[in-house]
C-alpha cells in the first residue's frame, strides 16, 4: 500500500536502517539520541515522545513489525552508573532487513511508560509481561494486569533487588558446592512456605476466594439472565465459560475465558502462567553456558532451534572480544541439519495434534510420530538425548556426527541398533521423510471433513497478523511472506535454495498448508545439506568452543531464528564487569508461542466453541515456552 | 465435497492397519519372538507396519552418547596399583559448570599438613535436580565423571533415596569401556594411555615397570631439586630464628642479596641453566604483556 504520489515517503520506507535512524533523529532532534554505550545499538527515545516516535517508525519509516518488547533493570550494574529501567523495542520491516532498535528509559521508583498498544497491538501481552515481571506501569494499556503471576505475588521478580524464596547467591556457580560441598536440600532450609511474602494490600482471605472477580469484571459473572440477545426471535443467555487450565485440548495448562452467545464466542481472553518458572530470572543467575540446556526446556518439541537462537545471540557478543574465532563451516552445516530436522519434527507434531483437536483422534498423529521417532533416534545418538538435545555450544557444537549410530547392550537393555550414520541420514532425507509427508498429504489435504472444519475458520488478515506481531505459520498463513531465514538471513541460509512457504487465506487450513509446504522446503534444504556434510568431513566442529569459564564482553545482542513455531528471539545483555561478565545481566526470550496468542481472541470471536479448540491448535503453542 | 478425499484417507488407514499383518507373514509370525534376534529387522529402515518396542519386556540399548544421571569413574577393583581409586581429583569444575548446581563436593585435605589432596572426601549428586545436560562429563579434565545409561531410577521415597553419595555414584572404569567403547578409546588416545592422567605421570616418575631411562634421569634431577628445596627451607627457618633472636638488622638482611652457597641458592644448577630459565621467564612475561595490549585494543 505504497502511496505513489508521495515519493519522499517511499525513500523513507526504502532505505537502510542507518538511513532510517538518521531520518528519525532529523525528525525528532530533541527526543531521539543515539545509544552511545559500548556494545549497544539503536536510539534512546525520551518517554514523553515515545508514542509519537513509534508512530513515525511504524507508518513513515515502514518498520511495521514489532518483534520484541522487553524491559531491563539497570541497578548497580557497574558500567552505566545511573540506575534506571529501560524498555527495549525491536521493530522490523516485513519486507526484510535488520532491526530498528529503540529504547526508552524511566526511573526505577516511578517506572511509568506510555503504552504502545495504540500503535502496535502486538505490544499487548508483552507489555503486560513487562509490568508483571519488571514493574513498568504502562499508561494507556487497556488491560494492565499481571499475566504470568497471580495478583497476590509480592514484587516484580525480574528486578535486580528481588530475591526468590530459595535465594542463595546472585550468580552461579554457588560457593557452597565446592570445596566444602556438604549437601542439603533447599526445602529442608525453607520449610512449608515460611519464606513467602505477600504484598501489603492483599487480603489473605482472598486465597480461599475462587471467584476471580477482577478478571470477570469485564465479562459479567456466569449466566446473565438480564441480558438477552435476540437472534431471529430466539432468546439466548450470555454465558461465561472457563476452558482449562486442565483441559486436554489446551495442549498443557492453558486457560481461555470465553463469553458465549449460544454457541458463538463473543469474547475470549487467554489466561496463562500455570507453568511459569521465571526462566529469565534463572537465566540471569546462570552463567552464559549454563543457559544452553535451559533453552531446551522452552519449546521442548524443538530444542535444537532454541539452542541455535541462544548461541547466535551470545556469539554476537563474543565476537566483540579478542579471543574469538567464529564457528567453522561444518559447524554451521550441522546446525542447519539439526534445525531443519527439528522443524519437520515440530510441524509433524503440530499438524498431528491440531488434527486431534479436530477430532481425528491419534490415528494421524501416530503415523507422524513414527517418522519423528527416527529423527529423535538420530538426535539421541548424536547429541545424547531425544528432546533435551543441548547440542550447540558457543562457537561450535557438542560433537561431530558419530561414524555409526550404534547402541551398546548392557545387562538390562539388550535391544541393539546399529546403522551407518550417513546411510541412515541419506535414507531418512531422501526416502522416509518425503514418503511420510506425501502420505500425510494424500491422507488429509483433500479430506472433506478437514476442509469443512478448517477453511474460513479462525481468520486473521495480513494487516492484523503483522499488527499483532504474529510470526511463523500464523503470519505466513495470512499471506505475509516473512521468514527470518530469508528476511534477515543467518548461518548458511543465504547459500541454500528454498522458498518461503506462504498461503493467502488466513484461516486454519492455510496454516496447515503452510506447515506442509514448509516441511517440503525443509526436505529440500536437507538434500542440499547432505553433500555439504560429505565434503566438510574431517573439519573440526569443537575446536572453537568457548571454555567453561569464558567471559562474555559487555554489550547487548538480539539473536533470532525462524523456529517451527515462529520467530524465536533471545535478547541478551552482558554487563556488570568493566570488560566482560560470566553471567548475563539480562536474558529475555521472545517466545513465539506466547506472542502468537495475542491474536487468539481476534481469531476466535464470532466462531463456535468447538472451533476455538482447533484455532488454538492451529497456532501451535507449547506451554513450556508460553509461560517460561 | 464428493467424499473422494475422505475415501483416500481411509485407504491410508487401512493400508497401515494391514501392513502389520503383512509384515507378520513376511517374517513368518516370528516378529515378536524372543528366540529369534529379529529386532533389527523390525526397527530397520525397511520395516513397515507397527514398529513399537514392547517395554518393559524388551528394552532398547542406549546409543553411546546417551546421557543420564552421571556416575564417577573409579579404577577397576582388580587394578594392580590402585584398585578402586577415584579418578576424581576434586578440582570442582563439574560443580561450577553444572547448570542446576546439583553437584556437591567436599575436597579432602591432608590430615597432617592441611593442604588439599587430589581426591574427593565426599561427592553428592542430587538426582532430582540433575537435568542430564552432560556438561560435567564434557568439561571434566580427568574423564572422571561420565553420563550413565541406566535410566530406571524411580524409587518410592524421594527424600531419602535421591541424593546419591560417592559410594552409590562410583562405577568401575571397565563399565565405562563397556557402555561407550568408541568414546573410551578416543578419550584414552587424548590422555595418552588407558590409565588416569595422574597414574601416567606417576608411572613416568618411576613407579612402574614401563619407566624409561629419560624418566629415570628426570626423577633423579627432581630428587636433587627436592633435596635443595628442603635445604633452603631449613636455611630460611634458621635465618628466621636467627633474625627473631636479633631483630634489629632486618632491613639490612633483606637488602643484602642472598649468598650463593648451597643452602640459599634456589636450585642446585649451573649458571648456564639459570640464565636460560631467566630468559625464558622474561620471554613469557613479554608475551603476556603483548597479549594484554592486544586485548586492550
Amino acid at each position: 500500500m505504497v502511496d505513489m504520489t508521495a515519493p519522499q515517503i517511499n525513500t523513507l520506507k526504502g532505505g537502510t536502517v542507518e538511513d532510517a535512524l538518521e531520518n528519525l533523529k532529523k525528525r525528532f532532534p530533541s527526543a531521539v539520541s543515539t545509544d552511545a554505550r559500548d556494545g549497544y545499538e539503536g536510539v534512546v527515545v525520551s518517554a514523553e515522545n515515545l508514542t509519537e516516535v513509534a508512530r513515525y517508525i511504524k507508518y513513515d519509516l515502514g518498520f511495521d513489525f514489532l518483534s520484541s518488547v522487553t524491559a531491563v533493570d539497570y541497578l548497580n550494574e557497574g558500567v552505566h552508573s545511573n540506575d534506571h529501567l529501560e524498555m527495549v523495542y525491536h521493530a522490523y520491516r516485513t519486507s526484510g532487513g535488520p532491526a530498528l532498535v529503540f529504547k526508552s528509559q524511566t526511573d526505577r521508583e516511578e517506572a511509568r511508560m506510555p503504552s504502545l498498544t495504540s500503535v502496535w497491538r502486538g505490544a499487548d501481552l508483552q507489555e503486560r509481561e513487562a509490568w508483571d515481571l519488571m514493574g513498568v506501569r504502562f499508561e494507556g494499556h487497556p488491560n494492565l494486569q499481571r499475566i504470568l503471576l497471580w495478583e497476590g505475588f509480592h514484587g516484580h521478580p525480574l528486578r535486580k533487588d528481588w530475591h526468590e524464596a530459595y535465594y542463595e547467591e546472585d550468580s552461579k556457580p554457588f560457593g557452597s558446592r565446592w570445596p566444602g560441598g556438604h549437601v542439603h536440600r533447599a526445602e529442608e532450609k525453607n520449610i512449608f512456605g515460611k519464606n513467602v511474602t505477600y504484598p501489603a494490600d492483599i487480603d489473605l482471605s482472598r486465597l480461599n476466594d475462587v471467584s476471580e472477580a477482577r478478571m470477570y469484571d469485564s465479562f459479567g459473572l456466569g449466566v446473565d439472565v438480564s441480558h438477552v440477545s435476540d437472534h431471529d426471535g430466539i432468546q439466548t443467555d450470555r454465558l461465561v465459560v472457563n476452558m482449562g487450565p486442565h483441559h486436554p485440548s489446551t495442549h498443557g495448562v492453558f486457560r481461555m475465558v470465553m463469553e458465549l452467545d449460544g454457541e458463538t464466542v463473543t469474547k475470549l481472553e487467554p489466561v496463562m502462567g500455570y507453568l511459569h518458572r521465571n526462566h529469565e530470572k534463572i537465566g540471569e543467575r546462570n552463567t552464559f553456558l549454563h543457559n544452553i540446556p535451559f533453552t531446551d526446556r522452552l519449546d521442548y518439541i524443538s530444542s535444537m532451534g532454541n539452542n541455535h537462537g541462544y548461541v547466535m545471540a551470545v556469539e554476537q557478543l563474543l565476537a566483540r572480544g579478542a579471543k574469538w574465532s567464529p564457528p567453522t563451516y561444518r559447524t554451521e552445516v550441522l546446525r542447519v541439519l539439526m534445525v531443519e530436522l527439528t522443524r519437520i519434527v515440530n510441524h509433524l507434531w503440530a499438524i498431528g495434534f491440531w488434527l486431534n483437536d479436530l477430532g481425528a483422534f491419534f490415528t494421524p498423529v501416530l503415523y507422524f510420530i513414527q517418522e519423528r521417532e527416527r529423527i529423535l533416534d538420530f538426535f539421541e545418538a548424536v547429541a545424547g538425548s531425544r528432546m533435551m538435545c543441548n547440542y550447540m555450544r558457543f562457537g561450535g557444537v557438542f560433537g561431530d556426527l558419530p561414524e555409526r549410530l550404534r547402541s551398546v547392550a548392557n545387562l538390562i537393555n539388550d535391544r541393539v541398533r546399529d546403522y551407518d550414520t550417513m546411510a541412515f541420514l541419506t535414507e531418512m532425507i531422501n526416502e522416509r521423510i518425503p514418503r511420510t509427508i506425501d502420505e500425510l498429504e494424500e491422507y488429509l489435504s483433500a479430506n472433506e471433513i478437514i476442509q469443512a472444519r478448517a477453511k474460513g475458520v479462525g481468520y486473521l488478515s495480513a494487516e492484523d497478523a503483522i499488527d499483532y506481531s504474529a510470526s511463523g505459520p500464523v503470519l505466513r498463513g495470512s499471506g505475509v511472506a516473512y521468514d527470518v531465514r530469508r528476511a534477515d538471513p543467518y548461518s548458511i541460509y543465504p547459500e541454500l535454495d528454498f522458498d518461503v512457504a506462504v498461503q493467502y487465506e488466513g484461516d486454519m487450513y492455510a496454516r496447515y498448508m503452510v506447515r506442509v509446504l514448509e516441511m517440503h522446503e525443509s526436505v529440500r534444504i536437507l538434500k542440499q545439506i547432505l553433500p555439504r556434510l560429505e565434503y566438510t568431513k574431517g573439519e573440526s566442529v569443537t575446536e572453537n568452543n568457548a571454555q567453561y569459564s569464558s567471559k562474555v564482553p559487555i554489550g547487548e545482542a538480539y539473536g533470532r531464528v525462524e523456529n517451527g513455531k515462529g520467530e524465536l528471539g533471545f535478547y541478551v545483555v552482558s554487563a556488570g564487569d568493566k570488560r566482560a561478565s560470566a553471567n548475563p545481566w539480562r536474558y529475555h526470550v521472545r517466545a513465539p508461542s506466547f506472542i502468537n496468542l495475542t491474536p487468539l481472541g481476534k481469531m476466535s470471536e464470532g466462531g463456535k466453541v468447538a472451533d476455538v479448540v482447533a484455532i488454538l491448535g492451529s497456532i501451535d503453542i507449547v506451554l513450556g515456552e508460553t509461560d517460561r | 465435497m464428493n467424499g473422494v478425499g475422505f475415501a483416500k484417507g481411509m485407504w491410508v488407514t487401512l493400508r497401515h492397519f494391514m501392513q502389520t499383518y503383512v509384515d507378520d507373514l513376511r517374517y513368518g509370525f516370528r516378529k515378536y519372538s524372543h528366540q529369534v534376534d529379529n529386532f533389527e529387522t523390525r526397527q530397520g529402515v525397511e520395516a513397515d507396519g507397527a514398529f513399537t518396542v514392547q517395554y518393559p519386556d524388551e528394552k532398547l540399548a542406549m546409543p553411546e552418547r546417551f546421557r543420564f544421571v552421571p556416575f564417577l569413574v573409579v579404577e577397576d577393583y582388580d587394578h594392580e596399583d590402585r584398585p578402586g581409586k577415584d579418578w576424581c581429583t576434586s578440582c570442582g569444575i563439574c560443580a561450577k559448570v553444572c547448570p542446576p548446581q546439583c553437584i556437591w563436593i567436599v575436597r579432602s585435605n591432608d590430615p597432617e599438613t592441611g593442604r588439599p589432596v587430589p581426591e574427593p572426601e565426599a561427592f553428592f549428586i542430587d538426582i532430582d535436580i540433575c537435568m542430564n545436560c552432560g556438561f560435567c562429563a564434557e568439561f571434566c579434565p580427568f574423564d572422571a565423571i561420565k553420563m550413565d545409561h541406566d535410566y530406571e531410577l524411580a524409587s518410592y521415597d524421594r527424600t531419602t533415596n535421591h541424593i546419591f553419595d560417592k559410594e552409590k555414584l562410583s562405577k568401575e572404569f571397565r563399565y565405562w569401556k563397556t557402555i561407550a567403547p568408541t568414546r573410551a578409546v578416543e578419550e584414552a588416545e587424548a590422555r595418552g594411555g588407558w590409565e588416569h592422567k595422574d597414574a601416567q605421570k606417576e608411572a613416568r616418575r618411576g613407579g612402574s615397570s614401563r619407566t624409561t631411562e629419560r624418566d629415570k634421569k628426570a626423577e633423579t634431577d627432581r630428587d636433587a631439586k627436592r633435596e635443595a628445596v628442603r635445604a633452603r627451607r631449613e636455611a630460611a627457618a634458621a635465618a628466621k630464628a636467627a633474625s627473631e633472636a636479633a631483630p634489629a638488622p632486618v632491613a639490612e638482611a633483606v637488602a643484602e642479596p642472598p649468598k650463593s652457597d648451597e643452602g640459599v641458592k634456589p636450585w642446585n644448577e649451573d649458571e648456564e641453566k639459570q640464565r636460560q630459565r631467566r630468559e625464558a621467564a622474561l620471554r613469557r612475561k613479554a608475551a603476556r604483556a603483548a597479549k594484554r595490549e592486544q586485548s586492550d585494543e
